[in-house]
């Protein structure tokens, strides 16, 4: 087989439409997420090890970076899960045509700016 | 066909579907958890052990772990065999995959032993 095949999707040359930018979000997010699940996994380890570490870790939020990073993992969260969903409808066959994509597409970023905030009203 | 030795279920159809159904676990967990932490008004530690001490509660939070493990297995498979390639980087590219693959492994792995160590050591 020819080593050096020619790609004849460039996507650095073209404008990319909003499908595309929801699409590549939905990765970024569960990259982000993987190192996530890290620090979940230390909160949980943290509360459930003694009345002391419970107390660190609720009191641990007092400080406006460690709020502001678990806003951050909620917000991933919150991000790929709706654009997960979105994926789940789509394999259903809804929301398949190019206008449909779109409208999809915008749905999903609607939804998560509402839950965004939300979360922002939760934790301050 | 070809058979690739790094993705998780060593077929394309078998990772679509596990994507999927592992997808629908880790929701059902983070919408329960939301809600309990929503509800729960000045949750005590007493209240957080007991739940977590539950046999349902640890058999919910093991199978939540094991749908993230699959489910970032084949994630960042993909990712990776996106991007991580000789066309875009050149010709180092391939070892370097194989690095990332075995480090992500690595810490799914790890993520899990981490799991059960803690739901099994209250």
């Amino acid at each position: 087989m020819q080593k050096q095949r020619p790609v004849n999707l460039d996507i650095g040359t073209i404008k990319l439409p909003v499908t595309a930018y929801i699409s590549i979000l939905h990765r970024v997010s569960g990259v982000i997420l993987f190192l996530v699940v890290g620090f979940l996994l230390w909160l949980l380890d943290t509360s459930l090890s003694s009345p002391e570490g419970f107390a660190s870790v609720q009191s641990g939020f007092d400080s406006p970076l460690a709020r502001f990073v678990l806003w951050g993992s909620l917000a991933a969260l919150a991000y790929h899960s709706v654009a997960g969903i979105r994926h789940l409808i789509m394999d259903f066959g809804v929301g398949e045509s190019l206008e449909g994509g779109v409208l999809g597409a915008k749905l999903v970023a609607a939804t998560v700016v509402v839950l965004v905030l939300l979360a922002g009203a939760w934790l301050w | 066909m070809v058979n690739s030795v790094t993705n998780f279920g060593r077929s394309g159809l078998s990772d679509w579907l596990l994507q999927r159904v592992t997808a629908v676990v880790i929701a059902a967990y983070t919408l329960f958890m939301v809600v309990y932490l929503l509800t729960a008004d000045s949750l005590t530690y007493g209240q957080w052990v007991s739940l977590h001490q539950s046999l349902w509660m640890r058999l919910f939070s093991l199978f939540a772990v094991l749908s993230v493990a699959i489910h970032a297995w084949i994630g960042l498979w993909s990712v990776l065999t996106d991007y991580v390639t000789v066309r875009l980087l050149g010709p180092k590219a391939t070892l370097l995959r194989l690095l990332l693959e075995l480090g992500m492994i690595t810490v799914t792995l790890a993520y899990v032993i981490w799991a059960i160590d803690i739901l099994w050591g209250i």
